[in-house]
């Protein structure tokens, strides 16, 4: 079972933390600063794997952000690695060659896609485009609803003119 | 947008924060929209809601609090549009966690939304139950998922299933009504569903024995024909990654399956034919093609044993140890270590290749060679294991050292094969790397170097040596200060020369020399000042020479501000100064240290073990510190292991032959053959004296005193049992009765094999009392008759009583009489025990028991040993 997934930044800063075991703030926040320090520091030909209280987290470079899933310890790494380029990939094709710039001002996207990959720490779906179907779907939900206020609101605004 | 609305847009405050050049200009930004959120939360603002929530949500990434806005979220989720709701799951999840009370308020938005029409807002429901619901919540919302795995669209029946896996890992007691629903998914064509509905089934087999045992008997077929299909299925696009179909799905059946193989036959065999053609068939080139290999072994491994099978999987392994992929070399070292159990033999083949990987540069792939190359150690390969480890100690890093180290002293010690390789090897490591032994390994080379008596002199050479390159080496120092304090003269004599050593000329001054550097290092720590201290005093006494050097040295720390090294530098100068005649033999060598001690005691806790090596017992004369060990050895066993009434168990054998020696002085004592009265009253005079040891010595000496004239014991015996606390009524009666019986006869022989009865054991509660017989024509049994009576008002119930000798006896237990033990000497319990004394005549009976009973249903134990048994048993 996946505890946790975090996206940090070369410069350690967070760019995505999903949890799905209970940790308090106190110790998101503790985790997040732990790991970042022991991941960033880590050499560029080294394995991608990190043994950490008890936890094994799978990390994996991509241009500056660094995707980490902390794991059981006998959980399958080679797996969760494919996981997190299978995410990757998935974002690249929505966001048309996604970069950390992507990720910052459309953080929330980021999220709805790997809620859509990722639940309850285990695996949902494994074809991305039925992931992307699905996130497209919900978009237009939004467009509609957003279509319907304002064409409310111009209606309000011509009525009150 | 509203251009003249309060705030900013989301874009422009992360454009803000970012543009923000130190981190106090970022906190003056995140403080501003802090505070419009907040105002805007007061009043209750509802278009900007969700826009405010995501920039919290951005803020909270920050690491900044937030708390504030999270009723925010539920207020979101309550209203009824989609993307108010999206964003305030999504919220929900981000800043709340399960153990907030807040969440259960939430409860209730959940339920309508998994009910709702539209699919999308029950698929958000779903995703934030499956991420945070607590045990609470998914007790409430069970029967609306479980309803939810048969939905019409695939999408949600996914995501209930997960959301399932949820509610059974926090509540598994609701495992049962999910079987069936999570059984049919695993017939789903879309692989959505069936890779969740697999994972399902996964845990609920974790879960629920019951549910293992229906999917083990129903699904097993099926499984193995998805993973069939899947395997042979020709390219599918959307499933794809590096020419495999949907690796995901492979991993996760072959998962399944093998929860379903361990401990089955059956459901084993089945599988065999699908695992061998995943393993020999999928392509190892790519990442995602090793993760289903790696898989695949390891559900070879664990699933019941098919010889070709494992042959294969080790065959695989071996291929990815030898892979120049970092990732795969640590799944393989990861995966060894489980094979390890299986097949030993297989694995031991690859060790030149693991050793190889405790020297890699990256830390994942060492620690996990390292505590490989633990295990593959046996009693044949310890020496070139052990090199090769001790060799790359050298270079190892310093973070590495420690884990290292810790392993090489304990590979060392269990399989070294004898004293003087295990010494060699320790020294190594303490000149390499002995800031970074631990106490525990340290006092046991001690207590070993204390025993290997033909290796004092070597050791003490080479210890010396090691000390000239090593002296920063903080557990090398104390072992070098120690062994020259003890073996100072063997140093400097040259004694016990081996062949392999090379002659060094050591002076008495250069052996205070090493003392001297050792004190007055400023690295050293308390304990090697005071262990150096120690050796000084030892060494004055046999090197006359050096003397007054000594002296000076140790007069030199009577100001010390540390109070130990203060009071032993004042102590040690007065015995230096006023005590010349008792100084020799206070600082006599230290006898052997007891190597069954030590283990006994690292078996319980450490701390005592620091006294018994660091602390040679200066105040004691030497030749109490023996028998006062296996005492408190004896008390420290027969707390951990019950002793078994048989006669084994290496430790317990080693005390009881420890325990022959305690009663020394009572020996020596009865030095001559035993025809005289004044012996059976001294044997009485110990067997009236309770089985403590202190009391029995002082008897005992008392007695010494004047055990030659014939009248005196008679009075010792009065002045004892008023002296004997109190036991002295209950014990001194049976003695004067005895003593009228044999007093008078001083002639044993005559009377033929009839022995006085002996209190066993007393305590406050219990008595123990042993009569003797032996059969005409075979002196080596003895058959005793224990009673037991009751001293307290209780009942006792669940009487058990054990004992156990050492080797050279043989024990026999009758069945007791009762297992209840009336109270206040209302009766009494009996059993009969046969001994056999192999060594008759030349050892004494010795006896350790243990008698477990309930008093007022409470357990209680009490334990002893028995050393007063009459002579010539």
């Amino acid at each position: 079972m996946i505890h946790f997934v975090l996206l940090i930044s070369r410069q350690g800063k967070v760019r995505l933390t999903k949890w799905y075991s209970p940790y308090s703030q106190k110790e998101r926040s503790k985790v997040i600063r732990e790991l970042s320090s022991e991941i960033l520091s880590r050499g560029p030909k080294l394995c991608n794997f990190v043994e950490w209280r008890g936890f094994k987290v799978v990390y994996k470079r991509y241009a500056s952000l660094y995707f980490c899933i902390c794991n059981d310890q006998d959980d399958n790494e080679l797996e969760t690695l494919s996981i997190i380029h299978h995410y990757v990939e998935t974002l690249d094709r929505y966001f048309g060659s996604v970069c950390e710039l992507d990720l910052i001002f459309n953080f929330h996207k980021a999220y709805f896609i790997l809620d859509e990959i990722l639940l309850a720490g285990e695996m949902q779906e494994t074809s991305k485009r039925t992931t992307l179907r699905l996130i497209a779907a919900q978009e237009e939900l939004l467009e509609a609803a957003k279509e319907e206020a304002s064409s409310l609101s111009s209606i309000i605004a011509q009525a009150t003119k | 947008m509203n251009p003249f609305s309060s705030g900013t847009r989301l874009r422009d405050m992360i454009r803000a924060i970012r543009a923000s050049k130190t981190a106090a200009e970022e906190r003056a930004v995140v403080r501003k929209e802090c505070a419009a959120i907040r105002a805007a939360i007061n009043e209750n603002d509802q278009d900007y809601r969700h826009r405010n929530l995501a920039k919290l949500m951005f803020i909270h990434m920050l690491g900044y609090p937030t708390h504030f806005g999270q009723m925010e979220c539920l207020k979101l989720i309550a209203s009824p549009g989609f993307p108010e709701k999206r964003i305030g799951y999504l919220g929900l999840m981000l800043l709340l966690d399960e153990r907030q009370e807040v969440l259960m308020l939430v409860t209730n938005s959940l339920k309508q939304d998994l009910n709702h029409t539209n699919q999308y807002i029950v698929g958000l429901a779903l995703c934030a139950l499956g991420n945070i619901c607590s045990a609470e919540m998914a007790r409430d919302l069970a029967p609306e998922v479980e309803r939810l795995l048969q939905f019409r669209d695939p999408n949600i029946r996914k995501k209930a299933a997960l959301c399932s896996i949820r509610i059974i890992k926090k509540v598994p007691d609701l495992a049962e009504n999910f079987i069936n629903s999570a059984t049919a998914l695993l017939r789903e064509k879309h692989h959505g569903v069936l890779i969740t509905g697999v994972q399902l089934c996964t845990d609920l087999c974790k879960i629920s024995p019951e549910a293992l045992e229906h999917v083990r008997k129903k699904c097993t077929d099926v499984l193995v024909r998805t993973l069939r299909d899947l395997a042979n299925s020709p390219y599918s696009p959307e499933y794809d990654i590096a020419g495999i179909t949907d690796p995901f799905l492979h991993i996760r059946l072959l998962k399944l399956l093998r929860v379903l193989g361990e401990g089955d036959a059956d459901a084993s065999d089945s599988m065999n034919d699908i695992l061998a053609q995943v393993a020999t068939k999928t392509e190892s080139n790519k990442v995602a093609g090793n993760a289903i290999l790696y898989e695949c072994v390891q559900t070879i491994m664990s699933i019941e044993d098919n010889g070709g099978l494992r042959v294969l999987a080790i065959n695989s392994l071996g291929r990815f140890l030898s892979n120049r992929d970092n990732n795969i070399r640590y799944v393989a070292l990861n995966m060894l270590m489980k094979a390890v159990t299986a097949d030993g033999q297989a694995v031991q083949r690859h060790r030149a290749t693991i050793l190889e990987c405790v020297k890699d540069s990256d830390a994942s792939i060492r620690k996990r060679a390292l505590e490989l190359v633990y295990v593959l150690v046996n009693e044949t390969n310890v020496k070139p294991l052990a090199k090769e480890l001790i060799d790359y100690l050298e270079v190892s890093e310093n973070d590495f050292r420690g884990d290292l180290t810790a392993k090489i002293c304990s590979i060392v010690s269990k399989f070294s094969p004898e004293k003087i390789w295990y010494i060699d090897q320790m020294l190594k490591v303490l000149s390499e790397a002995g800031n970074y032994v631990k106490d525990e390994v340290w006092h046991a080379l001690i207590v070993v170097i204390t025993n290997a008596t033909e290796l004092h002199g070597y050791t003490v050479r080479a210890l010396y040596r090691a000390f000239q390159t090593s002296a920063e080496q903080e557990s090398l120092v104390r072992v070098t200060v120690w062994c020259i304090g003890e073996y100072g003269d063997l140093l400097v004599n040259n004694v016990g020369m081996l062949d392999i050593e090379d002659p060094i000329t050591v002076t008495e001054s250069d052996a205070v020399d090493v003392l001297e550097i050792a004190i007055k290092r400023h690295e050293s720590d308390l304990t090697t000042k005071a262990m150096a201290l120690v050796a000084l005093l030892k060494l004055s006494s046999c090197f006359p020479s050096c003397s007054e050097r000594i002296k000076e040295i140790i007069v030199q720390f009577k100001g010390n501000l540390m109070l130990e090294l203060q009071q032993r530098a004042i102590e040690f100068n007065s015995i230096l100064a006023k005590h010349q005649n008792i100084r020799s033999t206070l600082v006599e060598r230290m006898p052997v240290l007891d190597e069954a001690t030590f283990i006994g005691r690292k078996a319980g806790s450490l701390p005592g073990a620091a006294s018994t090596t660091t602390m040679p017992s200066v105040g004691i004369p030497n030749g109490e510190a023996k028998p006062a060990a296996p005492l408190i050895d004896l008390l420290d066993l027969s707390s951990d292991d019950a002793p078994a009434p048989s006669s084994s168990g290496g430790d317990l054998l080693h005390d009881l032959l420890g325990v022959d020696l305690s009663p020394a002085p009572q020996q020596s004592g009865a030095g001559q053959p035993s025809k005289s009265g004044t012996d059976v009253l001294l044997d009485l005079l110990s067997v009236g004296s309770p089985a403590q040891s202190s009391s029995s010595t002082v008897d005992i000496l008392t007695s010494n005193t004047n055990g030659k004239s014939p009248v005196s014991p008679l009075d010792d015996i009065s002045s004892l049992s008023l002296s004997s606390r109190v036991n002295s009524n209950a014990g001194a009666a049976p003695m004067m009765d005895l003593l009228d019986g044999f007093g008078p006869s001083p002639s044993k022989e005559n009377n033929g094999p009839v022995y006085p009865s002996i209190t066993a054991y007393e305590s406050s509660s219990l008595r123990l009392t042993f009569s003797f017989s032996k059969q005409p024509g075979n002196p080596e049994t003895t058959n005793i008759q224990a009673t037991f009576t009751n001293l307290s008002s209780n009942v006792y119930t669940d009487f058990v009583f054990q004992a156990a000798v050492p080797k050279f006896l043989q024990l026999h237990l009758d069945p007791a009489s009762s297992n209840t033990l009336p109270a206040a000497g209302n009766g009494s319990v009996t059993q009969s025990l046969k001994v056999t004394n192999s060594q008759h005549g030349k050892k004494n009976l010795v006896m350790r028991i243990r008698i477990a009973y309930k008093l007022n249903g409470k357990d209680t134990l009490e334990e002893g040993q028995i050393n007063n048994f009459p002579r010539e048993l």
